[in-house]
């Protein structure tokens, strides 16, 4: 089976944030993803690469965040992985409405975890988080949908 | 007579038409929002709530490409501020591709979404409005 790998490492900054969202729905327009699930696996991205920098790194954009990209005609596997502060409880933070700041919603994981097929969330503190988010692209497999 | 300031100077690809009428502030959202650009239209809404006295905002998503938790943070907390305050948000227009997020969000459950045709006869403020 032919499988694509693509790699970017890229700086906390904000405006990374769109552009590792890009790379991602240029990938899934080629494997034929219809536009419904484009926009949600934009989504899914968006979430884990702010977390990295909004939470991981505290908005500071001298750190870098990473986005590995593994494709195949099956599915779509994401890793966003960053070096910053790590997530003291990954199970409460992937609860609804849980958030460190008041103005925002709380719901990066949601979003990550109705969007994608599977998530895992590896952290550990002060060395940073790991998100795997997959995408089957058959539809044969069980969705948390 | 209504006001009308139009931002072409939004950061990224963001760009906002807004339009001022009594204590109406309607926002035409265009492009993508995210964390590039979710805090400037917060500063940019608290400041038309706290020196402008807007009670109502009309977010007009019709443009809207993408949205995610931190856009969807911005409208929750422009809620959250206005309701102590007697005002009300109103959400038109949401693109059908962007239907789920919102669903998802809960968002739907607290503020009053309307189709373009409706939300003009529910609305007094925008008698005489020329669309």
């Amino acid at each position: 089976m032919r499988v694509n790998k693509l790699n970017l490492t890229f700086s906390s900054l904000p405006e990374n944030v769109t552009i590792a969202r890009t790379l991602v729905s240029t990938l899934g327009a080629q494997l034929d993803l219809p536009i419904n699930e484009l926009e949600e696996l934009k989504v899914a991205v968006s979430e884990a690469v702010s977390n990295s920098i909004i939470h991981g790194y505290s908005n500071n954009p001298n750190n870098f965040v990473t986005i590995e990209i593994e494709s195949s005609s099956e599915k779509i596997q994401i890793q966003v992985v960053d070096h910053g502060c790590g997530i003291e409880d990954v199970k409460q933070a992937m609860q609804a409405s849980f958030s460190t700041d008041p103005d925002r919603m709380g719901l990066g994981f949601i979003f990550m975890q109705s969007f994608m097929d599977e998530l895992h969330v590896e952290s550990t503190l002060n060395s940073g988080t790991k998100v795997i988010m997959t995408k089957y692209l058959n539809h044969s497999h069980p969705s948390s949908h | 007579m209504a006001s009308k300031i139009y931002f072409t100077t939004w950061k990224e690809r963001a760009k906002m038409r807004k339009k001022i009428e009594r204590q109406t502030l309607h926002l035409f959202l265009q492009g993508e929002l995210d964390m590039n650009n979710a805090n400037d239209l917060k500063i940019s809404i608290d400041t038309d709530i706290e020196k402008r006295g807007v009670r109502t905002i009309v977010f007009h998503m019709d443009d809207l490409k993408f949205i995610d938790s931190s856009g969807l943070g911005v409208i929750l907390g422009r809620y959250k501020k206005l309701a102590p305050l007697g005002g009300k948000i109103q959400i038109r227009n949401v693109p059908a591709h962007l239907y789920k997020i919102m669903e998802l969000s809960g968002l739907p459950k607290i503020i009053e979404f309307l189709p373009e045709n409706k939300s003009q006869q529910k609305d007094p403020h925008l008698k005489g409005e020329k669309k």
